[in-house]
């Protein structure tokens, strides 16, 4: 199966900003958050066509995410992924006494997983849940 | 009937656009003018996804409660905590941010704003260098150099660029012709492909090319063929264009902030504005995103000398980002219990400092339901600061701004301010007994 090693930068989108507003347990939140935008090579490269899903893994964890063709391209190696609990999953916590953990530029591995689905935000957060 | 509200500040981002018209019909929000696209959701879809009565989870179930149990249930969590954290304030006035400090300096807590997830390491560098800024206006009037550094305001701050940059109407500078936009990033961003030069940095890299730049600058050499993946004679260029035009901007976002280096990015990108003074007119301003985030640091310095992560355990406050800040206090699981105020820690922190704090006692002020309201041991539903409810807040360069009340709250539901202020009461009464 292919897999690539990836860097992963999370960050704000007009989508994600807008279907906050509508409420963070709407279809429209899941649509717009919990994805990953690929550059059109990365994607040829994993051997997907735009809306399968992919799941991620950092040292922090692994997600599956909805992977999107960017319009924001090239950046080649580089995972885009809108700010969120989703995004959130695989970040890790050091923050080199600074208090900001390291959002950006993240190493990760990518690969296809047509067979498994995005966890919904209940889903999600039964991983932490009390 | 419908009425018209104009000049209404938008609660969004830390543009607070202040021209905002909104058609008001009944009780509801029917039409809104001027906004950018973000701005239009929240207004028209303020009330969705609402909390709309205050909340206890009592043996595991979530039990509606009246305001007054659930407030004096907060101040029993709060009163009984040795070392409480506060959080959040950054989607509130700077009224209840002045409430929160009394709190946290009565309860011997800690209180962080989001800014230390944001924000924070450029607050560190500026504490390092000192920064050369100006109001927006004087960008909008002036500047005919624009950098946008690791942001994207197409994306983030959708009216940035229309009301103080490039596009703006200007009292010196009236069009785009009259201005040259640079935009720095990692991706070829949608504000990227408007810009007249776009430099595509390698990940992880602008603590180099910012160094880079500041040698140039300089009028030093460098003794390299490439830097941060990009050709050093594109990088001359870049500083000629730089030190050439007659009042540069420089905004940079969470791409410096975020990324490996951190504050150590910000005092490079301070000091290259620094050494860009000697030579014309510059400014540097960080592009905040939660609409008082700024006010949140203004309060928090005005009342305890600290602008972020203050912690009064001591009996005064003390300042150590790294130490107080929210991620670090709860991936160390010091805290015993926590206050989230109109923010939702458990969708945006890492895993393991989401783990601690669903171990502790938490209760939550905000208007929406979301991710930390859900397992929030007490939810109180609040007022929405800007369109409920009045309240100071801080634009992106430090210009305090009125929000407006255009509406009444759904009953019951009061603003952050006077929540706090019942919490603080009780909590006085409480600590007076123990």
């Amino acid at each position: 199966m292919p897999r690539l090693k990836v860097t992963i930068i999370t960050g704000r989108s007009l989508s994600q900003g807008r279907s906050k507003e509508l409420g963070k347990f709407s279809d429209k939140y899941r649509e717009s958050v919990a994805v990953c935008e690929l550059d059109p090579k990365d994607l040829r490269a994993l051997r997907i066509r735009p809306g399968t899903n992919v799941r991620i893994r950092t040292k922090y964890g692994k997600v599956v995410l909805k992977a999107v063709k960017s319009t924001q391209s090239p950046h080649r190696g580089i995972v885009f992924l809108p700010y969120g609990p989703w995004a959130s999953v695989i970040m890790g916590a050091e923050t080199q006494g600074t208090g900001m953990p390291s959002f950006k530029g993240v190493p990760g591995r990518i690969e296809p997983a047509r067979k498994e689905s995005v966890s919904d935000l209940r889903q999600l957060l039964g991983i932490v849940e009390r | 009937m419908s009425l018209v509200r104009k000049n209404v500040v938008c609660p969004f981002c830390g543009c607070l656009c202040d021209d905002i018209e909104l058609t008001v019909e009944g009780d509801a929000i029917t039409k809104a003018r001027n906004s950018c696209t973000i701005g239009s959701t929240k207004f028209l879809n303020y009330g969705k996804d609402r909390l709309l009565r205050p909340r206890m989870r009592e043996e595991g179930t979530l039990t509606e409660v009246r305001i007054d149990r659930a407030i004096m249930r907060s101040a029993e969590i709060l009163a009984k905590a040795s070392y409480p954290l506060l959080y959040g304030w950054s989607s509130t006035s700077c009224e209840a941010n002045e409430v929160g400090v009394e709190l946290a300096d009565y309860l011997g807590g800690v209180i962080d704003n989001t800014s230390s997830v944001c924000h924070g390491p450029t607050i560190l560098g500026v504490h390092d260098v000192g920064e050369s800024t100006c109001t927006l206006g004087e960008v909008r009037n002036r500047a005919d150099l624009i950098v946008y550094w690791g942001c994207n305001p197409v994306h983030s701050h959708p009216r940035h660029m229309t009301r103080y940059t490039v596009t703006s109407k200007g009292l010196f500078r009236q069009s785009r012709k009259e201005r040259t936009l640079i935009v720095v990033d990692v991706r070829k961003t949608h504000t990227a492909k408007l810009a007249d030069r776009f430099i595509r940095i390698e990940p992880g890299r602008d603590f180099e090319l910012l160094s880079a730049l500041r040698m140039l600058v300089m009028d030093q050499e460098i003794d390299a063929k490439k830097v941060a993946g990009i050709p050093v004679n594109k990088l001359e260029d870049l500083a000629e264009l730089l030190i050439s035009c007659e009042f540069g901007a420089l905004f940079f976002g969470l791409g410096l902030t975020m990324s490996a280096g951190k504050n150590r990015n910000i005092d490079a990108a301070l000091s290259l504005v620094r050494d860009l003074n000697r030579r014309t007119k510059f400014v540097i301003m960080p592009m905040r995103g939660h609409f008082n985030v700024a006010g949140a640091n203004k309060v928090s310095t005005w009342e305890t000398g600290y602008p972020f992560a203050v912690d009064f355990s001591h009996g005064y406050p003390t300042y150590n980002p790294g130490d107080a800040s929210a991620v670090d206090l709860l991936s160390r699981g010091e805290c015993d219990a926590a206050l989230v105020v109109a923010s939702d820690p458990v969708s945006n922190f890492p895993k393991a400092a989401v783990r601690n704090l669903l171990d502790i006692p938490l209760i939550v002020i905000d208007p929406h339901e979301t991710p930390t309201s859900m397992v929030a041991n007490v939810s109180i539903p609040s007022a929405f600061v800007g369109i409920e409810a009045v309240g100071t807040a801080y634009r992106m360069d430090g210009v305090p701004l009125m929000l407006k009340k255009v509406l009444e709250p759904p009953k019951d539901l009061l603003p952050d301010t006077e929540i706090l202020r019942r919490i603080l009461k009780a909590v006085r009464g409480i600590r007076g007994r123990m």
